[in-house]
């Protein structure tokens, strides 16, 4: 299908809106009534027509919007995109990933030529047609990672893999749920990891690791995470916590359905060939309470999950002090009745709302 | 998560490849190249990367890794040299005896478990006979990324020195051949003290070498992130020994000249691998019971955790005793 690109705000007057079909493709993450972690990985390698899953890289309706939305934020703060000088060619490889990956998957929107080392890039919805030199950095106007990320949505972390670790030693992360890039580069997996409560004594970062460090050429991976975001903000960075953080204690029973937003990563995992690091793209997808519930499936599982999850986990996601104002609104959504496992909706087995 | 759950493959992703040339070096090896029987070009590598190479030898599958030689920037061909091993379980005999140009043959896609650290600021290369070939693809990748690095090849002889030649008369003063036969060794002692801050070191051959490598930098106050070594170990044979599978629900008898991992997938059994040279961890397996004595050949599980008992890699290791059960 062609897509219609939206042309919305993600700050001050959110203008972000989700249409019937982005509403119908949302990436539930939740394939039971109840969450807990799990290194839950599976091989990236399309999925239902339509779905988020089906391309590499999901083009939609906020693609231009979002693009527009990153360079604010990296016109603000320059230190939201930063890779350290062993990373050039692991920047190569993503570039090389991307324009590969767009151009066959999403022809009419995106067109790749080469000749060589001679190559020509067109962006159609983003109006860029370029030549350039493939390695060659000084025939680019940002470097390779850089130039790539600021016209694919998503945030990416590039990770080198030696010493039995991973290392963040690049990235462009301006979507991001309240981590800071300029804080964790050069860190390893368990140095930014250990924020998070419970998943250590759990095991969990220590197989997560291994999975990864075994992700190969040709067999990327995919996992969903999950967070709560008042407003329809995508920079949700430690940086600017000044901003939004305030923004959670506006919330009142009136405003909820259309405020609080479920903050959905799609997070996949290749290993870049030439560098043999390790990309991680992180795709952000937000979906409006109202929104959601129109999938009776979806209101009533969510309203499940967010009833019954740890206490450490409703804390660590930032909600806790929002969840009995979630609950009550939620529980309006639930009528008790079983629903279907798996994340689909299931919108023509599953019955309406029964109150 | 999202769609159906999928089962984790067996090894990494195949290629489908023609052979294009065989190219004979020397008394021991020979050089295979490879194309795609569609003309398409082979994924992009990363210099130290292996490729598993499968062999249907007389209804018999034979997967022995080797290390892509040839210069990763290149995508129209993959090669591999191979030294024969008249003593070993006959992979590199069926490629010297029987592979010709124009046969087809399956490969997996590049797996590097011995890549370059790219922050280093010089590469130094310690190579013994057929080790030399992972370094071929990383003093390409190099000297195509403009980086400072120095080999130091040992080999038997003249006769024997693998691409010794070719590799002087395009990098001289860089290269550096040592002659066992005329008793010349690498001074790897002032080698090592000689080198600025920031250097890596590299080391591939025979275990002896490797394992002096890392004593002698060690000794020397290297830090071990800045050692680097890959050895792929060939299954050695050994005295057929029963196993019992029991979430396959079957007992195995491993041949004398089979790998616990080989006898597996001869009975249909879907074990998880890469290597196939006890390095990267991924055949690892869980014992439910045994009584009797592991023979432990990899590089991977610690020491303690050979000792336990409680985990064996099928690729390399081999067992003695009475009873062996597995979880797998």
């Amino acid at each position: 299908m062609t897509i219609q690109f939206n042309d919305e705000t993600f700050r001050d007057d959110y203008s972000f809106r989700n249409s019937p079909w982005a509403i119908k493709r949302f990436p539930f993450p939740f394939h039971e009534d109840s969450y807990m972690y799990s290194v839950n990985m599976e091989q990236h390698r399309g999925g239902p027509a339509g779905s988020v899953f089906e391309k590499r890289f999901d083009v939609d309706e906020h693609y231009i919007s979002e693009m527009r939305d990153r360079a604010i934020v990296l016109a603000e703060d320059p230190l939201r995109c930063q890779s350290l000088p062993h990373m050039t060619l692991a920047g190569w490889d993503l570039l090389e990933l991307i324009m590969v990956s767009k151009s066959e998957d999403y022809p009419d929107l995106f067109q790749l030529y080469r000749d060589g080392n001679r190559w020509r890039w067109v962006n159609k919805p983003l109006g860029i047609d370029d030549s350039f030199t493939f390695m060659d950095e000084t025939t680019l106007p940002h470097g390779p990672m850089e130039y790539i990320t600021r016209q694919t949505q998503g945030d990416f972390a590039v990770l080198d893999q030696r010493d039995d670790n991973l290392w963040m030693d690049a990235g462009m992360i301006t979507t991001q749920a309240d981590w800071s890039l300029d804080f964790d580069i050069g860190m390893n997996f368990f140095e930014w990891h250990a924020p998070v409560p419970l998943a250590h004594e759990m095991g969990i970062f220590k197989r997560a690791l291994k999975f990864l460090m075994n992700v190969q050429q040709g067999a990327p991976a995919r996992r969903l995470n999950w967070t709560m975001t008042v407003n329809p903000l995508l920079d949700t960075s430690p940086e600017n916590y000044h901003k939004w953080g305030i923004q959670k204690t506006e919330l009142t029973a009136e405003n909820i359905g259309a405020k609080q937003h479920l903050r959905v990563e799609l997070q996949t995992f290749y290993r870049l060939p030439r560098s043999n690091a390790l990309v991680f793209p992180i795709r952000c997808y937000l979906i409006a309470f109202q929104d959601l519930v129109t999938m009776p499936k979806w209101g009533r599982r969510l309203h499940r999950v967010i009833r019954d999850l740890p206490e450490e986990l409703a804390t660590y996601k930032g909600f806790i002090a929002n969840r009995p104002l979630m609950l009550e609104y939620l529980s309006r959504f639930d009528d008790g009745l079983p629903t279907s496992p798996g994340v689909w909706a299931d919108l023509e087995t599953e019955p309406p709302l029964q109150k | 998560m999202s769609a159906a759950p999928q089962k984790a493959k067996a090894g990494a992703e195949k290629i489908d490849v023609v052979v294009s040339a065989v190219v004979p070096i020397n008394e021991l090896v020979t050089r295979f190249e490879f194309q795609r029987p569609d003309g398409a070009p082979f994924p992009p590598f990363s210099a130290g990367a292996h490729t598993v190479v499968e062999m249907k030898d007389k209804g018999r599958t034979r997967l022995n890794p080797y290390s892509l030689m040839s210069d990763p920037a290149d995508a129209g061909t993959y090669a591999i040299s191979v030294r024969r091993d008249d003593q070993g379980r006959g992979g590199s005999l069926y490629l010297h005896r029987h592979v010709k140009p124009g046969d087809r043959l399956t490969i997996t896609y590049p797996v590097n478990l011995f890549p370059v650290d790219l922050r280093g600021r010089k590469h130094v290369f310690l190579a013994g006979g057929i080790g030399i070939t992972p370094f071929l693809a990383m003093i390409a990748q190099l000297e195509t990324l403009g980086a400072r690095w120095e080999l130091h090849y040992s080999v038997r002889n003249e006769a024997l020195g693998t691409y010794a030649d070719q590799l002087t008369a395009r990098h001289p003063g860089k290269v550096h051949v040592y002659y066992d036969d005329r008793k010349q060794a690498i001074p790897l002692g002032d080698l090592l003290d000689g080198q600025p801050l920031g250097t890596h070191v590299y080391v591939c051959g025979p275990k002896g070498m490797i394992d002096w490598v890392h004593r002698t930098a060690a000794d020397h106050g290297w830090p071990d992130a800045h050692v680097h070594s890959e050895e792929f170990l060939a299954p050695q044979p050994g005295k057929p020994f029963e196993v019992r599978l029991c979430k396959s629900d079957m007992t195995i008898l491993v041949g004398e000249n089979e790998s616990l991992l080989e006898a597996m997938e001869r009975c249909g059994v879907e074990a998880p691998f890469l290597c196939r040279g006890g390095a990267c961890g991924q055949c690892e397996t869980d014992v439910v019971e045994h009584d009797g004595t592991f023979i432990h050949r990899d590089h991977w599980l610690e020491e303690d955790q050979q000792a336990s008992g409680t985990k064996i890699m099928p690729c390399v290791s081999r067992f003695v005793g009475k009873a062996l059960v597995l979880d797998r």
